[in-house]
């Protein structure tokens, strides 16, 4: 329901104006002795960043520390801006890990060009890569604001993991059955 | 005129002009500050001295109040990049800030500030010069500041500047007429009949101690002529001239670092003698109270030249006060309304307040 506020005509104090501008003044003055600071000093003191922020993208490991990207490259096809750029590689003779079909040999983000749409946190099909909640990301040169593999990893840490999916793919190929 | 007595006075000289000075950068911090108090923010609190700063609990307080800005400020204007840009006339485009400054300080000569009384008994105002025509020199030359902003706006060779430049000797012409109208009646009551006409800022003063003050008896006067300071300053409510919305800071969109630095003191020192003579005219100058001078106190000698010119510090301090209180206040008016404010409103006004003085005048001192 439209709400039509009346317009009064000016009685004859407000049409001298004067008087209006005395209120004004006392409201401002009130303001400035007995008003609070609403301002942040923004690098001491940081705002609560709300759940599902999207800050800068970083990737993660799994709480057993094995990193989750299995370079499928699928975030580097959907980046809309082009920002990634992954080079596939192949996980190492010997490790723990040689069931995983491949990791990245080198993951680099370009912050210039990220536009945190999200769009490869979506597409991830092991969630190793997230938009967490950093969002102050400076730097001196063009070279610095490439996030790199350790970077990354730096940035985003572990994440908790309900899936272990490689774990499970592991042990159902050592003991059969299952059907993961 | 000895040696001597032109060295003394060259000395004043310097010393009202730094103090001026001074008092500018310190009014833009004050301005800063008042602007974040009111709007509910900090205001400038970060520039820190290495040694002063780190005073355990004086540097940090003083860090908070920002007193170190200034500073910080003026280095920032000395050592920016200055641009001129390539398609205006390098030789006026470099004048205007400078024809701008020029008057603001020129003015302050005839400023008096205070008085003290010699070992001999007699009283020694304190001033650059007691000219006989003191209130008209200062009108003459503080609007003759409008040329370094009417030359910076047209030889900057834009459009917005252009405007701004065109707007404020519009708006200049329209309230220098009120502003000197409105003065009239005070000086119609100094020169009572008989005595020697005199436009003396000193009589001024000295002809309010032990009485009224004319912003009390002459409210009407007093009120046009604090409307005209703000136009004549170009503050807000009526800085048409540099409007941020519409002409993009006006007449000084084209300066930047140390020419745009000399407009900017310029306002501040013009805007420091507009709240002198306010003082000075219509708040008792250095007078402490209304029918009451310091003499009724019984100081004398150099302490109440330390008095008499602390409070006319603290009356100028109270005006500028005023003038950012208002600047936070009062939205801008369009330039049509300022334009008819000043020749439909404050002209008319003014001329009536005239007439009504006169009568009042002539029948308070009729023998
Ligand atoms: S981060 Fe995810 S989408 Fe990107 S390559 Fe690694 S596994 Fe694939
Ligand atoms: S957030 Fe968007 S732009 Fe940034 S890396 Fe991911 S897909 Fe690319």
């Amino acid at each position: 329901m439209a709400i039509v506020v009346k317009r009064k005509p000016l009685n004859l104090l407000e049409k001298l104006y004067i008087p209006e501008i005395a209120r004004g003044l006392m409201v401002t003055f009130r303001r400035m002795f007995f008003g609070e600071t609403v301002t942040m000093e923004y690098p001491e003191q940081r705002p609560p960043i709300p759940v599902g922020y999207r800050g800068v993208p970083t990737l993660v490991k799994d709480p057993e520390g094995r990193e989750k990207c299995v370079s499928c490259q699928l975030c580097e096809f959907v980046c809309p801006p082009k920002a990634i750029r992954i080079t596939p590689g192949e996980i190492p003779e010997g490790s723990d890990y040689r069931h995983v079909e491949k990791g990245p040999k080198e993951f680099d983000i370009d912050m210039l060009r990220c536009i945190y749409c999200g769009m490869c946190q979506e597409v991830c099909p092991e969630e190793a890569i997230w938009l967490q909640n950093q969002y102050s990301m400076s730097g001196y040169s063009r070279a610095e604001m490439v996030n790199n593999k350790a970077k990354l990893y730096e940035l985003g840490g572990t994440l908790p993991d309900e899936h272990f999916k490689w774990k499970k793919k592991k042990e159902a190929a050592e003991h059969g059955g299952g059907h993961h | 005129m000895e040696i001597s007595e032109i060295a003394i006075k060259a000395i004043y000289a310097i010393i009202v002009v730094s103090v001026l000075m001074g008092f500018c950068s310190y009014a833009v911090l004050a301005e800063r500050k008042i602007s974040s108090w009111i709007q509910g923010r900090v205001g400038p609190n970060r520039t820190t001295l290495p040694f002063v700063g780190s005073i355990p609990v004086v540097g940090k307080f003083l860090t908070r109040l920002g007193v170190f800005q200034p500073v910080a400020d003026g280095l920032k204007f000395l050592f920016k990049e200055d641009v001129t840009p390539g398609h205006v006339n390098k030789f006026y485009f470099t004048m205007a800030p400078i024809m701008a400054l020029i008057p603001a300080l020129t003015t302050v000569v005839v400023v008096p500030f205070g008085y003290y009384t010699n070992a001999a008994g007699e009283v020694v105002t304190l001033v650059l010069t007691d000219l006989n025509v003191a209130m008209l020199f200062l009108l003459a030359v503080s609007s003759l500041g409008v040329y370094g902003v009417v030359l910076g706006g047209w030889s900057s060779n834009s459009k917005y500047p252009f405007l701004g430049g065109i707007r404020a000797s519009a708006q200049m012409i329209s309230y220098e007429l009120a502003m000197g109208i409105s003065i009239l009646p005070v000086f119609m009551w100094v020169n009572a009949p008989g005595s020697e006409g005199s436009l003396s800022l000193v009589d001024v003063v000295n002809s309010q101690g032990g009485g009224l003050w004319y912003a009390m008896w002459m409210p009407a006067s007093f009120l046009i002529f604090v409307v005209c300071i703000f136009a004549e300053t170009n503050r807000l409510p009526f800085d048409m001239a540099e409007s941020e919305t519409e002409l993009v800071s006006g007449f000084h969109t084209e300066y930047s670092s140390f020419k745009f630095g000399l407009f900017f003191v310029g306002e501040y020192a013009h805007m420091l003698v507009g709240s002198a003579v306010v003082a000075i005219l219509f708040l008792g100058g250095w007078h402490p109270l209304p029918f009451a001078t310091w003499a009724d106190f019984g100081v004398s000698g150099w302490l109440v030249g330390v008095l008499s010119v602390g409070t006319l510090i603290a009356k100028l301090c109270g005006f500028m006060f005023f003038f950012m209180w208002i600047r936070w206040t009062l939205p801008r008016f369009r330039y049509d309304q300022v334009m008819r404010i000043g020749w439909q409103m404050l002209l008319p006004a003014s001329i009536a307040n005239l007439i009504v003085y006169t009568f009042i005048i002539y029948f308070l001192e009729r023998p």
